[in-house]
C-alpha cells in the first residue's frame, strides 16, 4: 500500500519536495516506515535518527500500526519558541 | 486562546485578552529574534509548521496549564514565515489571581512548546548561509 509522509524543515530541504511517497506491506507498523525511509531515502538517515514520526497529528511509538486512512508525518527536533 | 500567525505579533492586545479582574497577576513572556548566537552573526530567521499538529499541540498544552493551574486567562501567538531581528516569534501571556501561578504556567509553557510543538526555525545567518535548527542533530 502507499503512503504519503510530511517532510518539513531539514527533511524538506534534503528531498526537495513537502511530501513523499513510499510503499509499505499491510499491517505496517511505525518501525516499518521508519526503516523503509532509511533503505529508499539516504538523505534521511541521519534525520530519523533523531526524528519522532506523528500519525494522525500524534506522536507515534514504534509499535503504533499505520492504517489505510492515516496521515503520516517526519518530525525532526521541532526548534520553535 | 491559540494561535499561529504570519503577522507581527501585537503583545498589548494579547495582554488585553486575558485582562480581568481576578486576575492579580500576569506575565507576559516574549520570544525574539536575535543577533548574536555562539559567536555568529543572525541576519533574519524563517519559521514553518506543520500546521495541523502545531494547532492542535499548542491546543492541549493551554488545557493542560489550565489543568495544573487555577489561570484566569491564557493566550499563546506564535508567528510564522520571515522575522527581522529583533521582531517577536512568540507571545505567551498568563493570568491568574496570584504571581507565583502565573509564573509557573508562563515557564512551563515555553518550556514544553519548545519540546513537542512541531515548528522549526532556519537561520539565515549574516553571512549568506542559511541552516535549519534541529536540537541534538545540528
Amino acid at each position: 500500500m502507499m503512503f504519503r509522509v510530511k517532510l518539513f524543515a531539514v527533511a524538506r530541504q534534503r528531498i526537495g519536495r513537502d511530501q513523499l511517497e513510499i510503499e509499505l506491506p499491510s499491517a505496517a507498523t511505525v518501525r516499518h516506515l521508519r526503516g523503509a525511509l532509511a533503505e529508499q531515502f539516504p538523505p534521511l538517515a541521519d534525520v530519523l535518527a533523531h526524528a519522532r514520526i506523528a500519525v494522525n497529528s500524534e506522536y507515534a511509538a514504534d509499535s503504533t500500526p499505520i492504517t489505510a486512512s492515516a496521515e503520516l508525518a517526519l518530525i525532526p527536533p521541532v526548534s520553535g519558541g | 486562546m491559540i494561535e499561529l500567525t504570519q503577522q507581527p505579533i501585537d503583545s498589548a492586545s494579547l495582554l488585553a485578552s486575558v485582562a480581568s479582574n481576578d486576575a492579580g497577576a500576569v506575565v507576559l513572556f516574549l520570544g525574539k529574534t536575535r543577533e548574536h548566537t555562539h559567536g555568529r552573526r543572525t541576519a533574519s530567521l524563517d519559521y514553518e509548521c506543520y500546521p495541523e499538529m502545531a494547532e492542535k499541540k499548542l491546543a492541549e498544552l493551554e488545557a493542560e496549564a489550565r489543568r495544573r493551574w487555577p489561570l484566569v486567562g491564557c493566550a499563546i501567538v506564535h508567528r510564522l514565515g520571515r522575522l527581522e531581528l529583533g521582531e517577536t516569534s512568540i507571545a505567551i501571556a498568563v493570568s491568574s489571581p496570584h504571581r507565583q501561578v502565573a509564573f509557573e504556567a508562563s515557564k512551563w509553557l515555553i518550556d514544553t512548546i519548545k519540546e513537542v510543538v512541531p515548528i522549526w526555525k532556519c537561520e539565515n545567518w549574516a553571512d549568506g548561509t542559511s541552516e535549519w535548527v534541529h536540537p541534538g542533530m545540528n
